[in-house]
């Protein structure tokens, strides 16, 4: 009898195991089937061309269709206008987003800081298409035109609360007794957290900023409202910009253009891989 | 009349984490200048309670209070700026806490950069070199100054920061417990690095080792449930304790 019932417990539990592998497995299939997807079918258009050449015209592709050629031009417009914007947006998005963090880590009980906690977890659930109509109203309209700065603006708010969590919760699980060693050497606050924490925390920090690059990179609907597009290389910053998301969305919706989603899709999906690979090589190199 | 000033005394000094729990209850004494004091008593008795109400610690956490008096050379620490006072009191943590950033070099120079004093190339050298030959590190380190602090044994990390606490020149050295994660060996150098470093510096020490206490101290306090016991000459304290308690502890019947 007990036998028979360890026999069956042992029978349920690799039941168990094998479920839990199962769809463990079937987690994965939608990201490689994906990843194939946009390889097989963005691989014969990645060139050296691709990335230095702008858009080509519907006419021109539409000339190089009928001749049976490749669709000449690229995304050249697109890469330098999403480097811009996102150069823009981290510029101002690390600092104020560290030193909200830092602020964060340094008074969880205080009721301000409670707030400010609160309100970048919701920051960071607000849908980005939101984000991106709050920023046409502030920015563009305003300024009247769309523009870098106004799609920079709207990558910045996204980027805010993935910064300013990382560096809070990296300072957080420092030793106490770093922060209290710097105190007794007669620092004070600003500059132990300048010269010792933030320091020490510095591998943290880093890969946040690299996650929230890489979460914001594909952003397309904030950018619809506040940077619109453009179809040549432009490095203007107060005029409106392409970036590469928004030439996917421009690709797909002109049947001339519609051969180039693929390669786009894959630079970019490549470079959000990168990243994310990246910032984990760096959190495990920083753990050692 | 200035030289029998002690460079430290407690006066009624009472620190409490709650209202209701007082940690340390109305300590009064008086440290002598260039003496090493060892605190002695069983764990939760408010030992390292009252080290860290000395360069004010507990200011840290709003919701300890630390009452009566702690006179630095005559002058009340609890009214003082943390800042200054921390630069006049050096500390040693139980765990060796090299800055994990900073070089060895910079680590020794530390007080001075997280204090905004600016030295010079000269001064630097010199006095990463007068403070790393006192606590006897220079010889072990001169040659990598420029690796990482931590990457250093555990009994040189703490030496390291010894050097960095010496480095500005403090009047009081608090320690808490410099020992307690070390081996044996390396126990026994910071012993001798501390019986020497007292003619510069004045030292007040947390040791649960009794055996400590009685090899490096001149001056021993007992302290039992946030009582300051006992408190006299090490060997008056170890030999003939005055107080029950201080000799259930040293015969080991307590602690």
């Amino acid at each position: 009898m007990t036998k028979l019932k360890i026999k069956n417990r042992l029978a349920q539990d690799r039941l168990m195991l094998w479920s839990v592998c199962l769809f463990a497995a079937l987690t994965a299939v939608p990201l490689l089937a994906i990843l194939g997807e946009v390889l097989l079918r963005g691989y014969d258009q990645l060139s050296w061309s691709f990335f230095t050449e702008p858009t080509p015209t519907a006419y021109k592709a539409m000339k190089a269709i009928e001749a049976g050629a490749p669709i000449p031009g690229g995304i050249a417009n697109g890469i330098i206008g999403t480097m811009i914007m996102l150069g823009m947006a981290v510029v101002v998005a690390v600092p104020s987003g560290i030193l909200c963090g830092a602020y964060l880590a340094e008074n969880p009980k205080n009721r301000f800081a409670q707030v400010v906690s609160y309100l970048t977890d919701l920051l960071q659930g607000t849908p980005s298409v939101i984000i991106g109509i709050i920023t046409y109203i502030w920015v563009v309209v305003p300024m009247k035109g769309y523009s870098a700065i106004a799609g920079s603006v709207a990558l910045c708010i996204m980027m805010l609360p993935l910064i300013i969590r990382s560096t809070e919760e990296t300072l957080k699980i420092l030793p106490a007794s770093l922060k209290e060693a710097g105190l007794a050497l007669g620092g004070n606050k600003a500059r132990v957290m300048m010269k010792v924490q933030l320091p020490a925390a510095f591998g943290g920090i880093f890969t946040g900023v690299l996650l929230a690059i890489s979460r914001v990179i594909g952003e397309t609907a904030p950018l619809m409202f506040t940077a619109l597009g453009c179809s040549f290389i432009r490095f203007a910053v107060d005029k409106p910009i392409s970036a590469v998301p928004l030439l996917i969305w421009e690709f797909f919706n002109d049947p001339n253009l519609q051969e180039l989603i693929w390669g786009a899709s894959l630079f970019l999906l490549l470079f959000v891989l990168t990243l994310n690979l990246l910032s984990k090589y760096l959190a495990k190199k920083w753990n050692q | 009349m200035e030289s029998v000033t002690p460079i430290l005394e407690f006066k009624k000094t009472c620190v409490s984490y709650t209202k209701q729990t007082m940690a340390v209850k109305y300590v009064s004494a008086a440290i002598e200048r260039n003496t090493i004091t060892a605190i002695m008593g069983p764990s939760g008795c408010g030992k390292s309670t009252l080290l860290r109400a000395v360069n004010l610690m507990h200011n840290l956490y709003p919701n300890i209070r630390v009452d009566g008096e702690i006179l630095l050379n005559g002058e009340n620490i609890l009214a003082m700026e943390p800042i200054d006072v921390r630069r006049r009191v050096g500390m040693v943590f139980q765990r060796p806490a090299p800055f994990p950033t900073m070089s060895i070099y910079d680590n020794v120079l530390s007080g001075f950069v997280l204090n905004g004093i600016k030295l010079s190339k000269v001064e630097k050298d010199a006095t990463v070199e007068r403070c790393l030959r006192s606590v006897a590190l220079w010889d072990e380190v001169k040659d990598v100054l420029n690796k990482k602090g931590t990457f250093l044994s555990g009994g040189q990390q703490q030496r390291l920061c010894i050097a960095r606490a010496l480095a500005m020149k403090p009047d009081v050295l608090l320690m808490d417990e410099p020992t307690s994660a070390l081996d044996p060996i390396a126990t026994k150098h910071i012993e001798e690095l501390l019986l020497e470093l007292q003619k510069e510096v004045t030292i007040l020490i947390v040791t649960h080792n009794m055996g400590q206490a009685k090899r490096i101290s001149s001056k021993s306090m007992f302290m039992y449930l946030g009582e300051l016991v006992e408190y006299g000459d090490t060997e008056t304290v170890f030999s003939k304790p005055s107080d029950e308690r201080t000799k259930a502890y040293l015969t080991g019947k307590m602690g």
